[in-house]
């Protein structure tokens, strides 16, 4: 067990590394004039070579890199024309835009976002798993049709879709709720519930959806197994043999989609919150990219990544959990 | 597997026609795509065009809310007009299914081709090329879809013609899976018995990999690609909307919701429509690729009541 988690670490450390050589490469290769982005549309052809200077755009690419590297390792000091400025250990560089530090920048807007997902989690898993369950018990019935037809309908609404329509619904004409707006949990608990009820009812329907549809598979795989009918056949209540034995065969499929859909989870996140205009990565991200912010789209995308490679991880361990049948290897 | 050939596709279609709602899909999809193709057609029956503003239909004064009942609706403009331009809505509409679809298409096209090379190589290379295809095509898979595509979207100088960059961004970053699909296939076809009679007949592996293989690796890859498409259509229709993907004037359903909600209570239909259209048209596809999905699956005759979810990667 510690073998594999040691060789599982090392892997996804690898993958990140992978990630971010492909994503720096990429995205300080692609064409583009950032100095005069970053310099604006005035500037004179020398104040222009003046800010390349300055953000070492001139530099060979593997410089660059060598410098992102150990500046996320080891820190950096970066001089900004006046003074000198520190930027600590997980350094992803400065902002072309503000001089700010990606990393407090990234640090900032996370809580919002990692609100955001992991609470949407928490319901799709739910309201997924429980929609396929019920589904599975009641094959054939009308409850059955009628939850096939709905989640059918969930899988194919896009998220911001779901999301303009709660939103003038919820908030617009029935005014049920005030159009969110972020309340930091620290700060109050029950409003930031309420404010990112309707985020994360958006973000998850289109996921649950997803799930319903795995969960009532697999479980009716699962209850046309062998062990469940010797279950039956001593007796074993139709309750347990849905609840406790046939959902069991449900979750390992279910770990591996959560893991799988993490990312499009993140970028239904990215949609979710400029929908809402809720603060988090995303309405930054999209921001960032508007104005070819290289150094905080490219801090943001790596820090996804990283989410997105702990994610699945994370699901690799409780796979062999949930199925004792897999070897971890 | 089901065989390859003649046969494999008659066997296909009877089983696709089995399924009810896989054939109502079908045919909607059918139609969807004569929308599309023929939108200059139907735009010229109308009398409209996508790209034409029309000034006097909107009420300027109070801030372009379309002159008229139900949003501008009226003989010359079939479904009304879009607040503050005068756009004709149905023209922007059907062009818009131009884009959605053809995009949704191309990048699955990228995807496939690029799936299917690594996977093949991969499967048929040496344990070193395995390896290193086996690796990278991994790390393409952690990448998240949506986040990549904004940020390259956004870099990319707009000289470029923009739908097609929009396919080939997504289909360079999306083809992972189907890499993975194509390596695991060949490999396990790759230790049957007809592939080691033609090698030792003495055929070259480009000759095997193509008479032989991609035969067997077609149901698996069909089945992928028929779900990819809907996904794809939800992934352009997200960066349009976000404003990165398909630009204007060129109408794309996503780009049209950018500013729907502002205009929800004077033009509902600007709204509805786009939605509407996206939510069928997705709808539709899932069907079908479900249809195709249970057509392929060789235990499909015990199976053609039950639904399995497939993974559907980068929904958005």
């Amino acid at each position: 067990m510690s073998g594999f988690l040691l060789r599982r670490v090392l892997g996804a450390v690898v993958t990140l590394f992978a990630i971010s050589v492909i994503v720096y490469v990429v995205f300080y290769v692609t064409p583009g004039n950032v100095a005069q982005i970053t310099c604006g549309p005035r500037c004179s052809p020398a104040q222009v070579q003046q800010v390349a200077e300055q953000l070492h755009l001139n530099d060979p690419l593997y410089a660059r890199y060598w410098d992102f590297l150990q500046g996320l390792v080891a820190g950096q000091d970066y001089s900004t024309g006046t003074s000198v400025q520190h930027c600590s250990a997980p350094c992803l560089g400065l902002s072309y835009q503000s001089d700010q530090q990606v990393t407090a920048l990234i640090l900032a807007k996370l809580p919002v976002s990692l609100s955001l997902v992991f609470g949407a989690m928490v319901l799709w898993l739910i309201l997924g798993v429980g929609t396929g369950v019920l589904s599975a018990w009641r094959r054939g019935r009308l409850t059955e049709r009628l939850l096939t037809g709905v989640t059918l309908a969930g899988v194919a609404t896009p998220v911001f879709v779901i999301g303009l329509v709660l939103m003038i619904v919820v908030c617009g004409q029935l005014q049920l709720l005030p159009f969110p707006q972020y309340v930091a949990f620290s700060d109050d608990p029950e409003q930031w519930a309420w404010n990112l009820l309707l985020p994360w009812l958006s973000l998850a329907l289109i996921e649950a959806a997803a799930f319903a549809r795995l969960t009532r598979a697999a479980m009716l795989e699962t209850l046309a197994e062998d062990h469940i009918r010797t279950f039956r056949a001593y007796g074993v209540g139709e309750r347990s043999v849905i609840g406790r034995h046939a959902l069991r065969g449900a979750l390992a499929p279910v770990i591996a989609l959560n893991a799988n859909n993490f990312g499009g989870a993140v970028g239904g996140a990215v949609l979710t919150e400029t929908l809402f205009g809720l603060p988090g990565i995303g309405q930054e991200l999209v921001h960032a990219v508007n104005v070819v912010d290289l150094p905080v789209v490219v801090g943001m995308v790596l820090v996804i990544g990283f989410f997105v490679v702990v994610a699945n991880a994370v699901a690799d361990v409780l796979y062999a959990v949930a199925d004792r049948r897999v070897v971890l290897a | 597997m089901p065989a390859p050939g003649a046969s494999g596709a008659r066997q296909f279609w009877r089983r696709l026609r089995t399924q009810r709602a896989a054939l109502v899909a079908a045919v909607v999809v059918a139609l969807l795509v004569l929308v599309a193709l023929a939108a200059p057609l139907l735009t010229a029956i109308e009398g409209q065009d996508p790209t034409t503003y029309h000034p006097s239909l909107v009420d300027s004064a109070r801030g372009g809310v379309p002159i008229g009942s139900f949003g501008g609706v009226s003989a010359e403009h079939w479904l009304g007009v879009e607040p503050q331009t005068g756009r004709d809505l149905f023209a922007r509409l059907v062009y818009g299914a131009r884009v959605s679809l053809g995009v949704a298409l191309a990048a699955t096209v990228v995807q496939i081709a690029i799936g299917v090379v690594v996977g093949v190589a991969a499967a048929l290379g040496s344990r070193w090329v395995d390896q290193v295809l086996s690796r990278f095509t991994d790390v393409i898979v952690a990448m998240p879809l949506m986040i990549m595509a904004l940020a390259l979207l956004a870099i990319v100088p707009s000289s470029f013609p923009r739908p097609v960059l929009v396919a080939l961004v997504i289909g360079l970053i999306a083809w992972g899976n189907i890499a993975k699909i194509v390596r695991a296939q060949t490999l396990t076809l790759k230790g049957l018995d007809y592939v080691a009679a033609a090698r030792l007949s003495g055929w070259g592996t480009w000759r095997i990999a193509r008479r032989e293989l991609l035969p067997g690796i077609a149901a698996p890859v069909i089945t992928y690609a028929a779900l990819l498409v809907p996904s794809n259509i939800t992934v352009e229709a997200a960066l349009s909307f976000l404003g990165v993907g398909v630009k204007p004037p060129t109408p794309s359903w996503g780009q049209m919701l950018t500013a729907a909600d502002v205009w929800y209570q004077a033009a509902p239909q600007y709204l509805l429509l786009p939605a509407g259209a996206l939510f069928v048209t997705v709808l539709a596809l899932t069907v079908l690729g479900d249809g195709v999905r249970t057509a392929l699956d060789p235990r499909a005759a015990s199976r053609l009541r039950i639904g399995t979810g497939r993974k559907r990667e980068a929904k958005a």
